[in-house]
């Protein structure tokens, strides 16, 4: 039995980078194999190639056995393959079945048959257990049903192959449950899936094989149950990567910020208290009041009542400015939205906030020889790649650009730092930096309130740890006595079990 | 206040929004697709002197003998002139990817004089043109219309109808809204939007022809902006055919109005009425309405 996908010394070119350098991929009928690498790494390129999207500039690619000659996306979906973009693909002002059927329409005449296309979709969905309203509007829809239109329509297709583009990035961890749940059901049906990812943790659970790409080239292909976490991480940064928090105990000295009853939109009575030198973890399932908390304790949102005290200042009606010459230092939740400016150059980026300093102006005109000297220095120190003070933030990998925010951010010297999903989206090598730089930070004595939608990151990062459900705090717990259940357990609202 | 309520108001109504209406749905048809289509106004401009020219040259012997199918070849040249014009914005604006409204406002700026410059060469005058054999009337009583106004009524349900019953229209939206969507399940957006653009182009050459046929000649610049008129109509409306053309009644209703209403107050005020009443209408009414996602952004399949 032919393989269901074979990909032979894939070659593919861009005006400035070789995304792929003769690449080797297959994957064998009705198993869930993973592809798995950082950011940049040539995965999607690969994908894309497969799916037709990008014609290959050398190599084989074949498909239950046969040779591709033309790459588009009807000859891979004729092929029987079918792709789930991470950015899913679905017009939002047309129906479910609308999305489905688009381009295959059921017709009578001219005129699309609405009630066969929405009763088509519904059998589709029953068949998988794909269950979703065919006749309501996608941007009614949650992420989770979305994800799920874009399974059924590739479905629809006929596809035996489906490829996933990092389909848990954008669920909550029961829509991840869901997902798993179908990807078992499609892989008994004996459909194929490949699974691109970069979380380790997921591969394990979910994929039978996986191939590691670096730097647009393979490094492996392994059995997913034999190969540690720390193996696979090792696969795809080139080195050995501490998985874990390296940190000693915290030593606390006194309160840096104190919230005292603080009530806004959506947070109810929050008290709490941040010392010098502790890291204190917000966990809680996303939309709780993590982000008007973070709203709250950097000048962007004015508490209805309630007190909020920054260094013994009472911050509670201030703005951004005095927050942050009070010594706040933020890594917002939106990196390109509120960290950095991503049309501007790495090195405008990094004077940010503080371009108003002499350092920096001298009569309404930029300093841009005191800018270019710090703004190198800062790329050294925090690693950012490609070292290149001129090149556009937005050009940056996630990582990076999590970086030079870190850099302009830690270089005030902050006496608080607000550290907002740190390294959501961010590649394994870069979450080690990154963990490193905050709890150096902890331990020159600043405090720090880390919020992350990742358990496992506030459990390894936290000396302390309070749980956010419905706007409050519903307990603190020490880090060291912590378990996921129990904290499961108070985010999704239960009581504390003693 | 009563003289404005009248049959004949009623009559001059229709047949002012009859050309805004067609003006209107091919703005609807086109921006659905994502293409910004503010070249409106230039081609029902040279569609109306295509249209006047047609029927002129087709008539040797002047406007009272010519023969009965003259002014229908001249709706036809029209419509033909104004898909031609329309595909030359196609072409900027899907094509080259350059920016549309740049290419609609210099159609719009070329057509002026373009149509000045060969209405002196054809009729050695640039200001109007020769009258020439106009189109039957149907109907009765004060509602005797040339057959483009009752076109233009019956386009209303008839691009409705495409654009929400048709698999042409389905696809048409989708491009619209994201067409990278739509290109992933083999639908070819550059194509779906050069057909969006032609008929847009047809209708609005339609209007154009509706424009000229009411007063059998062509007049420099006689669109007077009722391509943008008719653009704030389909903004107003939402982007939906029905929506559009009740704007396009509303708007025809504010010029017949101005005209009665120029007894009572200075005409210069009555007449800005139908375009302050386009202000007020844009920044006051519009507020929700939701433009289609794609407009205005050409389709490169690179990224």
């Amino acid at each position: 039995m032919p393989s269901a996908v074979e990909m032979i010394g894939i070659e593919k070119r861009f005006p400035r980078v070789v995304a792929n350098h003769d690449v080797n991929f297959s994957v064998e009928e009705g198993e869930i194999h993973a592809l798995v690498g950082e950011n940049g790494a040539g995965k999607s390129t690969l994908m894309k190639v497969l799916y037709g999207l990008y014609a290959p500039d050398g190599g084989t690619v074949r498909v239950f056995g046969k040779e591709m000659r033309e790459f588009s996306p009807a000859a891979a979906i004729a092929a029987g393959i079918g792709m789930v973009h991470q950015h899913f693909m679905l017009v939002p002002t047309l129906t479910v079945a609308e999305n489905v059927m688009l381009g295959m329409e059921p017709r009578r005449g001219p005129f699309f048959a609405r009630g066969r296309a929405e009763t088509e979709v519904g059998a589709l969905s029953e068949k998988y257990g794909l269950r979703v309203d065919p006749g309501a509007r996608i941007e009614e829809l949650s992420v989770g049903l979305e994800q799920r239109v874009e399974i059924l329509k590739v479905l629809a297709r006929g596809a035996r192959i489906l490829i996933l583009d990092e389909p848990t990035a954008v669920l909550t961890p029961q829509e991840v449950e869901d997902l798993y749940a179908t990807l078992r059901s499609l892989k008994a049906q004996g459909k194929t899936v490949i699974f691109i990812t970069h979380k380790l943790k997921e591969v394990r659970a979910i994929t039978d094989r996986l191939t590691v790409l670096r730097r647009g080239a393979t490094v492996g292909t392994v059995a997913s149950a034999e190969t540690s976490q720390e193996q696979i991480a090792e696969m795809m940064v080139g080195r050995p990567v501490s998985l874990r928090v390296e940190k000693t105990a915290a030593m606390p000295t006194a309160p840096v910020l104190e919230v005292r009853h603080l009530c806004a939109e959506k947070l109810n009575d929050v008290t709490l208290e941040v010392r010098a030198g502790e890291i204190l973890g917000i966990a809680g399932v996303e939309g709780n009041g993590q982000s008007e908390l973070l709203e709250c304790l950097s000048g962007l949102r004015e508490a209805e009542s309630g007190e909020v005290v920054l260094g013994g200042e009472d911050l509670s009606a201030a703005g951004p400015p005095a927050w942050f010459r009070a010594g706040l230092a933020v890594i917002p939740e939106d990196r390109l939205k509120r960290g950095l400016v991503g049309d501007y150059s790495v090195a405008d980026n990094l004077v940010l906030g503080r371009h108003r300093l002499p350092r920096y102006t001298s009569t309404g005109f930029v300093r841009a020889g005191a800018r270019d000297a710090d703004a190198e220095e800062l790329i050294r120190r925090f690693d950012v790649r490609p070292p290149e003070k001129s090149v556009e933030a937005r050009s940056l990998s996630g990582g990076n650009q999590q970086k030079v925010i870190i850099a302009r951010e830690l270089s005030r010297v902050p006496r608080f730092l607000l550290a907002a999903h740190p390294t959501r989206g961010v590649d394994i090598g870069a979450i080690e930096f990154i963990h490193k730089a905050i709890v150096a930070e902890r331990d020159r004595g600043v405090g720090v309130l880390l919020v992350s939608a990742e358990l496992s990151e506030v459990m390894a990062l936290s000396d302390r740890i309070a749980v956010m459900y419905g706007g409050r705090i519903v307990g603190v717990v020490s880090a060291a006595s912590a378990d996921e259940k129990s904290l499961g357990l108070l985010m999704a609202g239960g009581k504390a079990a003693s | 206040m009563s003289a404005l309520f009248t049959l004949e108001t009623a009559a001059g109504t229709l047949n002012a929004a009859a050309p805004l209406i067609l003006a209107a749905l091919a703005g609807v048809v086109c921006e659905r697709s994502g293409v910004v289509n503010i070249a409106l106004e230039g081609i029902m401009l040279c569609a109306a002197f295509t249209g006047v020219a047609v029927t002129h040259a087709l008539s040797p012997a002047g406007a009272a003998h010519a023969s009965a199918w003259a002014p229908w070849a001249g709706v036809a040249a029209a419509a033909a002139a104004a898909v031609a014009v329309a595909l030359l914005h196609g072409v900027v604006s899907i094509h080259v990817r350059a920016n549309q409204i740049i290419s609609g406002v210099a159609i719009n700026i070329l057509a002026v004089g373009l149509t000045q410059f060969l209405c002196y060469l054809v009729f050695k005058s640039s200001s109007n043109s020769a009258v020439v054999a106009s189109l039957p009337r149907w109907g009765a009583g004060a509602f005797r219309y040339s057959p483009l106004v009752w076109f233009a009524f019956a386009a209303i349900p008839l691009v409705h109808l495409l654009l929400y019953r048709t698999v042409f229209g389905l696809r048409l939206r989708a491009v619209g809204e994201h067409p990278t969507a739509a290109d992933t399940l083999g639908i070819r957006p550059v194509r779906v939007r050069y057909a969006a653009v032609a008929l847009s182009g047809a209708l609005a050459g339609l209007g154009g022809a509706a424009l000229a046929s009411d007063v059998s000649q062509f007049v420099q610049n006689m669109t007077a902006g009722r391509g943008y008129i008719a653009l704030a109509a389909m903004i107003f409306g939402k982007w939906t055919p029905c929506g559009a053309a009740a704007a396009c009644f509303l708007f025809a209703f504010a010029d017949n109005a101005q005209i009665a209403l120029q007894e009572k107050i200075p005409p210069q005020f009555a007449q800005s009425i139908p375009y302050l009443l386009t202000i007020l209408v844009l920044a006051g009414f519009v507020g929700k309405a939701r433009a289609p996602e794609a407009l205005g952004k050409p389709y490169a399949k690179t990224d």
